[in-house]
């Protein structure tokens, strides 16, 4: 009753992160199902990261011959086959064409995936707030150019432009630091854009009008007063950012183009993919990388999706679930219009309460609404 | 139209910088690869040696910006150099071969992904808060996927398990059931076929994205006064809500950009699980086969396609916005 009402506050007046403090203040995520979810997987595929290497039962290129069977010519012309062995309990998941073990490897592959992703992320989204902020807080030629660059960027196709860099960058291939810095190269202009334009709608708010007359460098504005509230947005473009930096790495593995001495699932693919275990139905092969993949991803479009929500109020799903709205003995129907409006079963006489106006609560009840 | 010239001279200067990189990458890195891979090729005669160090700056006396000024003068004249991977064939008609189909797969999968994303996305942000709200996380959830390993999914459950269709490939080439390319009825049949299950993967993937824009756009535009007023004045739902996605509808377009070059790399990496003869298919094996002029045609190919989209996503973003038009 406590954590999953939280999102019911309804909007306060303001959309975006509300200056009301020009302090910095703790990121205050919405407790909603979906940032937990999302946190829940993250949480998850960041221990594995760090465990992943020491708890896998193999090296992943530990090869033993029994793990494979070959199969013995049918005709006397035939070639003999090498067939991986299914999932049992000697291999979880498997073992590979190369007699690899599949769980081994999807273990140990998770570290540089994530590394990547969160470090490309990382330095993007640094990227995009220095650009971001500086062109907004300083408009003029500074602004025009820095723009104009962040637009150029975004214009061109970002994975084409990761190709060419990383087939032309010495050492690129088996270095997870040189992909990250790469893929940030080509994926903090969004971010930035988004920067540029809340950093223009914060810097002639009363506040930092206020450091300003009252003599503050600029510099001292822009981290004090400016960057503070600028953090859910920058969060949300981290998780974005990471999420693109994920996507691209495995993009750039699967395309051979991230070497064979680092372990990623995009490489895991690569292999597979090559040998068409696809085609042969060796699903153990190449399912898990994809899943894993596919799972984290969720999980950062989720904390994202909240980020949203918590960065504009108005996105939140509007209130009461339907099972809650039953519990409380109310029907809710979606209008038109302001947040939905709850009428009481079977009057039609005016509303019984306006979610709307209710004041955000923290402690996690809605006031009104459920003690009727 | 002002607005419109100053957009064209925004892409000519993004097309300018990505093809100006194109041609200093290759001559500024340390230890040219290039020149390494040169030196691994087998079976070429001295011509093509001769043209492709040309094309790459090694071993050429000229002055970087002569260089320079000839790259221009080849981009001009269509010359992208020899692929070093397909027997030493001119890059611009492989690219040429291929471009049909990336286009013919990226335009039909792009509009029924757009149109539905948005139909649904206005259905969704209307009803907000009813049952229909488990499609967003559904939704976010296909949009995590990468493109490949859906298409990898849907090939192995709906082309090698069930058979509904082809494993790959543009059309039927081989076998009893081969076509011949054409104005027939057969090669159509067979196309369509084919061009399936790499639409569904790019759908599926890419419809998240404008279902959600979508949606948010609408939810917040309904709290908007206007939408107020044409409901306070009687106007039947469908009108209010005609009126609200058409206000809804424009930051769609305007991010139209960031989507389409979302879309066209995960449609080259399709490409490559379905074997559709397009660019992705061509990327793939020169990548594998380090033929650098491939790559950097295809780049430029790549590049001048996204950014005439996004030209094109422009022009309707003025067709529709009248403040756009008046900033001119």
């Amino acid at each position: 009753m406590t954590t999953t009402i939280t999102t019911l506050s309804a909007a306060p007046p303001t959309a975006g992160p509300a200056p009301v403090a020009p302090r910095f203040r703790a990121l205050r995520l919405p407790r909603s199902p979906k940032v937990i979810a999302g946190l829940i997987i993250l949480a998850f595929f960041v221990v594995l990261a760090i465990i992943g290497p020491v708890i896998a039962p193999y090296s992943p290129t530990h090869t033993d011959i029994s793990w494979v069977q070959v199969v013995k010519p049918t005709g006397p012309f035939g070639s003999s086959q090498i067939v991986p062995e299914s999932p049992s309990t000697a291999h979880w998941l498997g073992t590979t064409i190369y007699a690899n073990d599949v769980f081994s490897q999807l273990l140990v592959s998770a570290r540089a995936t994530l590394l990547v992703g969160f470090l490309a992320g990382a330095v993007a989204t640094a990227l995009s707030v220095m650009v971001g902020v500086s062109a907004g807080y300083l408009g003029g030629a500074a602004d025009e150019g820095l723009s104009l660059t962040a637009n150029v960027f975004l214009a061109i196709p970002g994975l084409p432009l990761l190709i060419v860099l990383a087939s032309y960058v010495p050492g690129a291939d088996n270095s997870p630091f040189l992909i990250a810095l790469i893929v940030s190269v080509t994926g903090w202009a969004y971010g930035a854009r988004v920067l540029r334009a809340q950093t223009l709608s914060l810097r002639n708010r009363d506040f930092v009008e206020a450091a300003r007359v009252s003599g503050e460098g600029r510099l001292r504005i822009i981290v004090f007063e400016v960057l503070p509230n600028l953090v859910p947005i920058a969060a949300a473009s981290f998780l974005f950012t990471t999420l693109y930096a994920i996507g691209a790495y495995v993009a750039l593995a699967f395309l051979g183009l991230a070497g064979s001495d680092i372990w990623n699932w995009g490489l895991m693919l690569m292999q597979a993919q090559a040998q068409s275990a696809t085609a042969s139905g060796w699903w153990w092969w190449w399912a898990p990388p994809g899943v894993c993949i596919a799972l984290l991803g969720t999980g950062l479009a989720l904390l994202n999706f909240g980020m949203d929500e918590f960065i504009n109020p108005r996105l939140r799903a509007a209130g009461l679930s339907r099972k809650e709205a039953r519990r409380a003995g109310l029907r809710r129907r979606p209008k038109l219009g302001f947040t939905p409006v709850m009428h009481r079963d079977g009057s039609a006489a005016g509303p019984a309460a306006v979610l709307g106006s209710a004041p955000a609560s923290r402690d996690g009840g809605v006031p009104g609404v459920t003690r009727r | 139209m002002r607005v419109l010239a100053r957009r064209l001279g925004f892409y000519l200067l993004a097309a300018w910088v990505a093809l100006t990189v194109n041609f200093f990458l290759p001559r500024l890195v340390p230890g040219n690869p290039v020149a390494t891979a040169i030196g691994h090729l087998t079976f070429v005669n001295a011509q093509v040696v001769a043209a492709t160090k040309a094309q790459f700056g090694i071993g050429i006396n000229d002055s970087i910006w002569v260089q320079y000024i000839h790259y221009w003068g080849d981009l001009f004249h269509g010359n992208l150099g020899l692929s070093w991977g397909n027997s030493f064939a001119p890059v611009t008609s492989l690219l040429g071969n291929a471009l049909p189909w990336t286009l013919g797969l990226l335009v039909v999968a792009t509009v029924i992904s757009f149109l539905l994303g948005t139909l649904i996305g206005i259905v969704l942000g209307w009803l907000r808060g009813s049952w229909l709200d488990w499609m967003l996380p559904t939704a976010t959830f296909f949009q995590a996927i990468p493109y490949f390993f859906l298409g990898t999914v849907l090939l192995m459950v709906f082309a090698t398990g069930l058979h509904w269709f082809p494993i790959g490939q543009g059309y039927q080439t081989t076998g009893v059931n081969s076509v011949t390319p054409g104005l027939n009825w057969d090669y159509m049949v067979s196309l369509l076929d084919h061009a399936v299950l790499p639409a569904s993967t790019i759908v599926l993937t890419s419809i998240a994205g404008w279902m959600m824009g979508m949606r948010n756009m609408m939810v917040i535009t309904m709290d908007e006064d206007f939408v107020l007023v044409a409901r306070a004045k009687g106007l039947p739902a469908r009108k209010v809500v005609w009126y609200a996605a058409r206000n809804a509808i424009l930051p769609s377009i305007a991010n139209f950009s960031l989507a389409i070059s979302l879309v066209v790399a995960g449609q080259l990496l399709v490409e490559i699980i379905f074997s559709y003869p397009g660019i992705g298919y061509l990327l793939f094996h020169a990548v594998t086969n380090q033929d650098y002029p491939m790559v950097q045609g295809i780049f430029l190919l790549i590049t001048l396609v996204v950014l005439a989209a996004n030209l094109l996503a422009d022009v309707v973003y003025v067709f529709l916005d009248p403040r756009a038009r008046q900033e001119a």
